[in-house]
């Protein structure tokens, strides 16, 4: 059993653990899904394992349970606005460099190798990806402070680690998110409890 | 034999239907929305900004997933953008516009009113997404970035980078976790719908089966709503996602449902072409591609039949051998042309041999001419992602420069052909998008209403978010004014026992065939069967034969399946054969319909009927709800003259 949807490397359903890496990928940029036979020989031994963090229990082989994802996006990774009237889309003018950059950002799909790929289990590039995204736009601004300390009380509560800076998943994200974001998501977290 | 249904469109000219409707509706109180509960079958764009604005005015949502999270939901895969009649560009957009291109795109068989609303709140879902913190792309001065898509002649289409789905999907994921947070909303993933209950004449919940446990469970609720996608997928090779299906389409229809137009299956034209034979889809190279990229088959046969047998590469045709068929044909439109006249334009060269890879099947996608003109940082800006993902699947990099002669720069050209992507049919909804059962609504693509019988590029994704964010939040309260007076429907109730049980046999009944035949081997030949015989090119001769060839298969399946594994537990095979089992019928449903349309028009094209040029050949036809064979379709009604849009009639049904 294994999870799997899209086959073109954007639901992020796939999470495999291929030869000892997240997507079994030694350059970055591709799922599980996006890896094509093609890129191994004959007699080659795959391993295979699923994701390994207390935040993944395991459902059934290399099935696991990403709920707290879900959690942690739930406990702030929105703007808080009905679906109503808002403003005119142009009203606010956003830099482009900013737009770029807050897609980049956004990239994320949310499948979780970053946490496996982690000595520590930490979550961070994942909830520091969403954060980033937000942190970088002037209708996430309004609540940059609130959604800052709460996702990281919630990856916390989850069981995810903390970060020590390895960089390990950096290197296996499949959407190439960097720890630029983490750096960010540490500064809007300091930022929100020193005005406390 | 026609029956009379009423889509219950609003009195008044076109431009004014919505507002009028909005103006005289019923509507629930604030207290009373508090007391109801609605079901939201799917998250995709439609199902989650559905579930997440029903749960902000208060209602209690329970909301439901296949995957093992709410932002799985296909929506998620689409990438070139999303329309909306803003008219930033200044180049002559409106509403007006928007609806008149999409009704056109749509070969005149959508339903006018339905398109219009379309339009008109078009332009408050682009406000909605930028206020969620959907990062579109944008110009240097700030503002929104637009480009332009097949079948029109406005720069209408706001995107993000090449992953607009994604980016509209997390938005309305996002709201809908707010909402998760608020207590307003359920998420009940890893289950799957396979039935609808009624009671007394209305829809009143659902049994679901917990992936995970295997179990079915009961759940009632005040109305029903399905977003649960197309139905490509009966196919098997299509740009779908291995998850989806039309199984609780199929339910809705098999209780009474109207399903509409099911042979209005839209074949894109842009798709990384067939491979082999275990192949498990085709990856779309989105339509945005048509903007800047040329597509060409070489002019000479000889050349073709090199580039078949692998002696030569496209690159090394020089330009004045190469036949852009698109822009030869249709100077007006050139490469962005609809996508079922863009589709047929691919099959007919392939057909006469001008085929570039070694199965014949597949056309040129060459972008040297925009390369050389904007740089490669500009294409690699706006295409990025795609070109990553065509290397990734074929080894090619299309961003790279292999020769130079006479002043020109050859990149290596995409390969592409048509392949499944999209299904304009749909379960039939009024204009409340309410379906023909009492309480049970249909939004998104599982719905037939806004596209006719073609759907232009960029327009499901305004659509799905339509009907969630601004359309079924009213209509649903213009049924369910009444609801607030009465109990909860307790599942305890016979109806949900009885469901439950004919779920349960149904899945005993496959489970106990043990043949020796697994669900795939004999989905890929349904996937053959519907390719071949309704397909880009129906006849009639086909069709029945694609019939008695699907009939012969639900033989094989009913009498020869094999599920490994226990009917307790996780059981994805047995999920799987589920899914097939509606996907035969709903091949069955298309091949009737394509055989009963004796036309071509829009996704639907009849070898016996097209124009000298090869052009689709309309006739007007019996409207309505008919019996074919045994099984009911509804059919929407073709325009007298192509040309003319009247707006202050009641026009499709």
């Amino acid at each position: 059993m294994f999870d799997h949807d899209c086959r073109e490397g954007i639901c992020g359903m796939c999470s495999l653990y291929i030869n000892g890496t997240p997507h079994g990928k030694t350059e970055r940029g591709a799922t599980t899904c996006q890896l094509y036979m093609r890129k191994f020989n004959e007699g080659d031994v795959i391993t295979i394992e699923p994701w390994r963090s207390a935040g993944f229990p395991v459902i059934k082989d290399c099935m696991v349970d990403r709920s707290a994802f879900d959690k942690i996006i739930q406990a702030g990774g929105y703007t808080t606005v009905r679906t109503g009237a808002p403003q005119d889309a142009n009203a606010i003018l956003i830099p482009k460099e900013d737009a770029d950059e807050a897609m980049d950002c956004a990239s994320c799909i949310g499948c979780g190798a970053c946490v496996a790929a982690c000595k520590n289990g930490s979550a961070m590039l994942f909830v520091s990806s969403k954060v980033s995204q937000l942190a970088l736009l002037p209708q996430g601004r309004v609540e940059a402070a609130r959604r800052a300390k709460a996702m990281v009380a919630k990856m916390d509560e989850l069981g995810f680690g903390n970060c020590t800076n390895t960089r390990a998943c950096e290197a296996v994200c499949p959407k190439c998110e960097t720890i630029a974001n983490i750096a960010r998501l540490n500064r809007e977290f300091i930022k929100a409890k020193l005005a406390d | 034999m026609a029956i009379n249904i009423d889509s219950k469109i609003p009195e008044g000219p076109v431009a004014e239907k919505w507002s009028n409707y909005k103006a005289h509706q019923r509507l629930v109180n604030p207290k009373n929305k508090l007391k109801l509960d609605v079901i939201v079958v799917g998250t995709g764009l439609a199902g989650a900004s559905a579930a997440a604005s029903l749960g902000e005015m208060g209602f209690n949502v329970l909301n439901f997933c296949i995957q093992d999270s709410p932002r799985r939901a296909h929506s998620i895969a689409a990438q070139g953008g999303i329309n909306a009649a803003k008219n930033y560009q200044n180049d002559g957009d409106s509403v007006y516009r928007l609806f008149y291109d999409t009704v056109k795109g749509g070969d005149y068989r959508a339903r006018e009113a339905n398109v219009y609303r379309l339009a008109e709140v078009s332009n408050s879902i682009i406000d909605q997404c930028v206020a969620q913190g959907v990062p579109f792309a944008r110009e240097y001065g700030g503002t929104l970035a637009n480009r332009s898509f097949g079948g029109a002649q406005v720069s209408r289409t706001f995107y993000a980078k090449g992953q607009t789905g994604q980016q509209l999907l997390l938005g309305a994921y996002s709201a809908l976790s707010a909402q998760v947070n608020a207590g307003k909303v359920k998420l009940y993933t890893r289950y799957e719908m396979l039935d609808v209950v009624i009671i007394d004449g209305k829809a009143r919940g659902i049994i679901a089966k917990n992936l995970v446990t295997g179990k079915l469970e009961r759940f009632s609720a005040n109305a029903v709503v399905i977003a649960t996608g197309g139905y490509g997928n009966t196919y098997f090779l299509s740009t779908n996602a291995m998850g989806c299906n039309c199984t609780a389409a199929m339910s809705c229809y098999r209780k009474g449902a109207y399903f509409a137009n099911p042979c209005y299956v839209q074949i894109h034209p842009t798709c990384i072409p067939v491979h082999g034979d275990k192949q498990s889809k085709l990856t779309l190279m989105s339509e945005s591609l048509r903007n800047d990229g040329r597509i060409w088959v070489p002019k000479k046969l000889e050349d073709a039949k090199a580039l078949q047998a692998g002696t030569k590469e496209g690159w090394e045709i020089p330009e004045e051998d190469r036949d852009y068929y698109l822009e030869r044909r249709y100077p007006a439109f050139g490469n962005l042309v609809p996508r079922d006249v863009a589709s047929r334009a691919a099959k007919e060269r392939c057909d006469k041999g001008f085929g570039v890879n070694n199965t014949g099947l597949a056309v040129f996608l060459d972008f040297s001419e925009s390369i050389q003109r904007l740089g490669i940082d500009v294409i690699r800006q706006r295409y990025g992602n795609l070109f990553d993902m065509y290397e990734e699947i074929t080894d090619v990099n299309p961003g790279e420069k292999r020769t130079s002669k006479n002043g020109m720069d050859y990149y290596n050209p995409m390969m592409i052909f048509p392949a499944i992507h999209y299904t304009m049919g749909g379960i039939w909804v009024d204009y409340e998008l309410q379906t023909s059962i009492p309480g049970l609504f249909a939004i998104g693509e599982c719905n037939f209403s806004d596209h006719g019988a073609n759907r232009l590029g960029a327009s499901a994704l305004m659509q799905g978010l339509a009907d969630g964010y601004f359309v079924l939040p009213y209509t649903i309260q213009n049924y369910l004014a009444d609801q607030s007076i009465w109990p909860r429907i307790s599942t305890d109730a016979p109806e949900f026992a009885e469901v439950e049980k004919a779920t349960e046999e149904r899945i005993q009944k496959l489970m106990n065939i043990k043949g020796k035949r697994s669900v795939d081997s004999i989905h890929k030949e349904l996937g053959h069967i519907c390719w071949e015989y309704i397909g880009m090119g129906r006849t009639k001769e086909g069709l029945e034969k694609g019939i008695k060839l699907i009939d012969e298969l639900r033989k094989e399946f009913d009498t020869n399946l094999f599920i490994p594994g226990s009917r307790e537990g996780l059981n994805v095979e047995l999920d799987k054969a589920i899914h097939l089992d509606d996907f035969i019928t709903m091949g069955k449903l298309i091949a009737y319909d394509a055989l009963s349309r004796e036309e071509s028009c829009g996704g639907h094209f009849r070898e016996e009927h097209q124009t000298e040029e090869g052009e689709a050949k309309r006739e007007l036809l019996l409207c309505g709800l008919l019996e074919v064979s045994g099984q009911r379709c509804y059919r929407t009604r073709a325009h007298q003259g192509a040309s003319r849009i009247r707006s202050n009639q009641s026009t499709n049904p």
